[in-house]
C-alpha cells in the first residue's frame, strides 16, 4: 500500500501562498489571544476549583445555590458528563463549605472529585516559568539544529516553531479551553515533534546538497534541491503526522475531559507543525540562503 | 506466593500519581522572615521534618514531604482527602510535654470500670464474677503487650470514639486522661499503644535547650542508644522536682498530643539533664532527638497550593486512559500492519515491546505514572513508529533504485539513521527542559516521555534490524514485504 508515489509537487513555487495563509493564521491568532483571552487555569490564575458529582440536577439549579452562597465571581459549568460540574473561584474558598452548602440547599447527595487551590504568587510564578521554558526550549533547538546543521536551518526552523507555537495558542484562545500546565507540556511536545519533521526535511536537504560539493549553488539549484527533498521525505511526513494524529484522536475521544485540553493542544500543533515543515520552513530557509547569496554576489 | 511476597511485589509495581490513585497535594510555604537572621539556617529542614513527624501520626501510607527550592515544602499524601487533616499538620504548633503515667493498678481499674459499664452493670461492684463479662466489650479491643495496652490501628477509631463519649469519660478517674501513642509498624500488626496519663502536664517543650542521640554510659547496659535532654535553669528545677517525687513511676514524653515513649523514673534527677533510655535503634534515638529540638514547627508556615483528587475520580481516570492507550495502539497497529505489511507486523511488535519496556523502566525508578503520564505512554507510540516509518519508506526508495533487498535494507537503515537519532536527540531535549518545570502530572508526563524517546530509539532500530537480520539472513527469507 502506498499513498505518495514519486510525487513531485512544487511545494517552493507555493510558497507565496503558504505565506499568506501562516500569516493570515498567525494575525487570526493573535487577535484572539489578545482581544478574546486566554483562559486561564486556576493553576495560573490563583483561586479555588472544585470538581463535584451530583445525580439529577441540572447546571441552572447548581448554578443559583452556588451563587446563593455569595461571591459572586463563582463560575459553574458541565465537565465532561452532566452529572459533573466545575465550580470555580477566584477567591480562596473553602471547598468543604461549599460541599456542604450544596448537599443542603439541593438535599442530594455531593461528591467532591477534586479541588485545586492556587494562590496567586504560585500563580504568577507558574506564568513566568511557562514563559522561560518555552523560550529555553526554543533556543535549545536553535542551537542543536545550527549545530547540526547551520544557522540559516537553525534561524528558519526556530521561526517555524514560533509560527506553530502561535498559531496552537491561538486556536487554544479561540476555542475557550482551559490553560493549565499540561498545555504547557502540550506546548512543548509540540516544539519537539514540528522540529522533528523539519530535521526529516533538512537531513535530506543536505544529503542532496553534499552530491553538489564543490559546485556553485545558484537559487535555482537551491530551488530544486528544496522540492526534491520536501518530496522525497513527504510519505513519511504525511504517515508519521497520520499515526501521531490517530494517537491524539484515541486521547480527545477516550481520555476523558481532564486530557482534552492536552490532546486538542495536541492535535492543532500536530496539523500546524507538520504544514509547516512542508510548506514554510524550508521556504525561510530558502529565503535565508538566497539572500546571503544574492549580497555575496552584489558585493562582488 | 505468601501474602508478604506479594505486597512486596506491588510495592515494586507502578507508583500511581495522586491524579490516579486520589489524594492530596500541599506546597507550602516556610515564612522564614519570622525567624531570627541568625537562626535562619536549617529552618526549612527542621519545618520538614516536624511535619514529616506529624504526618506519620495521620497513618497515611508512602507520604511524600520534600523541600522545594528555598523555602517551600511539598507534601503528598497518598489516599488523603480530608482537607481538616492537612490544617492538622500545618496548622497547630507542636507541643512537647512530660506527664506522669498513672499506676497500673489504676489504669487496669479504669479499663475494667469501663467494660463493666459498656456491659450493661454497676460499675462499683468489682467482686462480681458475671457472665456478662464474658465479652469485655471495652478490652477486647485492646491487646496487653508487656505492661501497656495497645491497640490494633483497624480498631482505633472506635476506642477513641468509646473513650470520647461524656458518660465513658465519667468513669476515668479525676485527673487523668487517656493518650494513644505512636503509631508502631510491627510488620505483621500495626498498632498503637494506649496511656492513662495525668491530666497536667508537668514539664512542656519551652523548657529544652538541647537533645542529642548517643549511647549509654550505664555499665549495665551498654552501648544501648539514649536521648540526652538539656534543660534550661528553670526547667532544670522543675524538672529534678517531678522525677524526685515519682520515682519508680514512668514518665511519658508527649509530641503533638501522642506519647513517643513513656521511661521509668530510676531516680531523681537533678543536673537539668535528663536520659531517654528504652529506645530500639540508633536512627530511633537520632529520630527522637530531633523532634525533642525541633518541636514545635520552627516558622510559620502557609498553604500555597492545595490539590485534591477523589479515589473514584481517580478510577475514572485510570480506566480513560487505559482505554486510550488500547485504541491508540490498536489504531496505529493495524494501520502499520496495512501500510508495510510483513514489515508493518514487525513494527507493531516492536511497538508492544516498547510499551513494555517503558513500564518496566518506570517501574524499575519508581517513578510515578500520572495520568499525562499516561497520554505520553500513547503519544509515545505515535511517535515512536517515525523511526519505523522513516527506515521503511527509506527501503521502498531504495527498492525503487533497483537495490536487492538486503542491499536496500541496509542502506535504509543507514540513510535513515541520522533523521532518526537527530530528531529523537531534539524531542529529548524537550523532554528534558520539560522534567525542570513543575511537579506531579506534568512531571510524570515528561519522564514517560524520556524513557519513551531512549527504548523507542533501542527498539525501532535495534531490535527491529535484529528481526529483518534474522529474516533474510538466517530463516533466508529473499525479501520482506515492506
Amino acid at each position: 500500500m502506498r499513498f505518495f508515489e514519486n510525487p513531485s509537487i512544487d511545494f517552493m513555487g507555493l510558497r507565496r501562498k503558504a505565506y499568506l495563509l501562516s500569516g493570515l493564521l498567525i494575525v487570526v491568532s493573535l487577535a484572539s489571544i489578545f482581544f478574546k483571552g486566554i483562559n486561564w487555569g486556576v493553576d495560573f490564575s490563583g483561586g479555588t476549583l472544585l470538581q463535584v458529582h451530583v445525580e439529577g440536577v441540572d447546571i441552572g439549579k447548581v448554578r443559583s445555590v452556588v451563587l446563593g452562597m455569595g461571591l459572586r465571581s463563582a463560575t459553574v459549568q458541565n465537565f465532561g458528563e452532566p452529572n459533573e460540574f466545575l465550580i470555580r473561584y477566584k477567591e480562596n474558598v473553602d471547598a468543604g463549605q461549599v460541599v456542604k452548602g450544596l448537599k443542603d440547599k439541593l438535599g442530594k447527595d455531593v461528591r467532591l472529585d477534586r479541588t485545586e487551590k492556587v494562590g496567586p504568587t504560585i500563580g504568577r510564578e507558574l506564568k513566568e516559568q511557562s514563559i522561560i521554558i518555552v523560550i529555553v526550549a526554543l533556543l535549545l533547538m536553535l542551537l542543536y539544529i545550527w549545530i547540526r546543521f547551520d544557522l540559516y536551518f537553525g534561524l528558519g526552523a526556530v521561526l517555524a516553531l514560533f509560527h506553530d507555537s502561535i498559531i496552537t495558542l491561538g486556536m487554544y484562545s479561540l476555542a475557550g479551553l482551559e490553560f493549565t500546565t499540561t498545555t504547557v507540556a502540550a506546548l512543548l511536545t509540540i516544539i519537539g515533534y514540528s522540529i522533528n519533521d523539519t530535521i526529516v526535511v533538512s537531513d535530506r536537504v543536505r544529503e542532496y546538497l553534499a552530491s553538489f560539493e564543490g559546485m556553485k549553488l545558484v537559487p535555482s539549484r537551491l530551488y530544486e534541491i528544496f522540492n526534491k527533498a520536501i518530496n522525497s521525505t513527504l510519505s513519511r511526513t504525511i504517515i508519521t503526522s497520520f499515526t501521531t494524529l490517530i494517537v491524539v484522536l484515541a486521547l480527545m475521544i477516550f481520555g476523558g475531559p481532564v486530557l482534552f485540553g492536552f490532546a486538542f493542544t495536541l492535535f492543532v500543533g500536530i496539523v500546524v507543525g507538520t504544514y509547516s515543515s512542508i510548506f514554510v520552513v524550508s521556504a525561510l530557509v530558502y529565503e535565508l540562503k538566497t539572500r546571503k547569496a544574492r549580497q555575496a554576489h552584489g558585493n562582488k | 506466593m505468601p501474602r508478604a511476597d506479594l505486597v512486596n511485589l506491588q510495592k515494586k509495581s507502578l507508583n500511581l500519581g495522586l491524579d490516579l490513585q486520589g489524594g492530596m497535594h500541599l506546597v507550602l510555604q516556610v515564612d522564614v522572615s519570622k525567624v531570627p537572621e541568625k537562626e535562619r539556617a536549617g529552618v526549612v529542614d527542621r519545618t520538614v521534618e516536624v511535619i514529616k513527624n506529624r504526618i506519620n501520626n495521620l497513618g497515611v501510607s508512602e507520604p511524600i514531604v520534600q523541600k522545594l527550592g528555598h523555602n517551600r515544602i511539598l507534601v503528598q499524601l497518598p489516599g488523603v482527602l480530608d482537607r481538616d487533616r492537612a490544617r492538622e499538620i500545618i496548622g497547630k504548633t507542636a507541643q512537647l510535654e512530660f506527664r506522669i503515667v498513672a499506676d497500673e493498678a489504676v489504669l487496669k481499674n479504669t479499663i475494667d470500670r469501663i467494660d463493666r459499664y459498656l456491659a450493661g452493670l454497676d460499675t462499683l461492684q468489682t467482686d462480681t464474677t458475671d457472665t456478662l463479662l464474658m465479652n469485655r466489650p471495652f478490652s477486647s479491643l485492646l491487646m496487653q503487650y508487656g505492661a501497656d495496652y495497645v491497640v490494633p490501628e483497624e480498631y482505633v477509631d472506635s476506642v477513641k470514639k468509646i473513650l470520647s463519649r461524656p458518660d465513658i469519660q465519667k468513669l476515668i478517674p479525676p485527673g487523668y486522661k487517656f493518650f494513644f501513642g505512636n503509631r508502631v509498624d510491627a510488620g505483621n500488626m500495626v498498632y498503637r499503644p494506649l496511656y492513662l496519663l495525668r491530666d497536667r502536664a508537668e514539664l512542656t517543650g519551652a523548657y529544652i535547650t538541647n537533645a542529642y542521640a548517643t549511647v549509654s554510659q550505664d555499665p549495665m547496659n551498654p552501648n544501648a542508644p539514649v536521648v540526652v535532654l538539656e534543660f534550661n535553669p528553670r526547667g532544670a528545677t522543675i524538672f529534678a522536682r517531678v522525677t524526685s517525687e515519682n520515682v519508680g513511676k514512668r514518665l511519658a514524653i508527649i509530641l503533638d498530643n501522642y506519647v513517643y515513649s513513656a521511661p521509668v523514673i530510676r531516680e531523681a534527677i537533678l543536673g537539668g539533664r535528663a536520659t531517654i533510655t528504652g529506645l530500639q535503634s540508633m536512627i530511633e534515638a537520632r529520630d527522637l532527638a530531633n523532634i525533642l529540638k525541633a518541636g514545635a514547627l520552627p516558622a510559620p508556615v502557609k498553604i500555597l497550593e492545595e490539590r485534591t483528587v477523589g479515589a473514584t475520580l481517580g478510577k475514572d481516570s485510570i480506566q480513560k486512559g487505559t482505554r486510550a492507550i488500547i485504541f491508540g495502539y490498536l489504531f496505529v497497529l493495524i494501520f502499520m500492519m496495512i501500510y508495510y505489511r510483513v514489515a508493518g507486523v514487525i513494527a507493531s511488535f516492536i511497538q508492544i515491546l516498547n510499551l513494555f519496556l517503558i513500564m518496566a523502566i518506570l517501574a524499575a525508578l519508581n517513578a510515578t505514572l500520572t495520568l499525562p503520564g499516561m497520554a505520553g505512554l500513547i503519544l509515545t507510540v505515535g511517535m515512536a513508529v517515525d523511526a519505523n516509518v522513516l527506515i521503511f519508506e527509506r527501503i521502498r526508495e531504495e527498492l525503487r533504485l533497483g537495490k536487492s533487498f538486503a542491499a536496500a535494507l541496509e542502506a535504509g537503515y543507514s540513510r535513515a539513521m541520522s533523521a532518526i537519532i537527530d530528531a529523537n536527540i531534539t524531542t529529548l531535549i524537550v523532554a528534558l527542559v520539560l522534567l525542570g518545570f513543575g511537579t506531579g502530572p506534568v512531571r510524570g508526563f515528561a519522564v514517560v516521555l524520556s524513557i519513551g524517546i531512549v527504548t523507542s530509539l533501542f527498539t525501532a532500530v535495534f531490535v527491529s534490524k535484529v528481526i529483518f537480520d534474522y529474516l533474510i539472513y538466517i530463516a533466508g527469507m529473499k525479501k520482506v514485504p515492506v
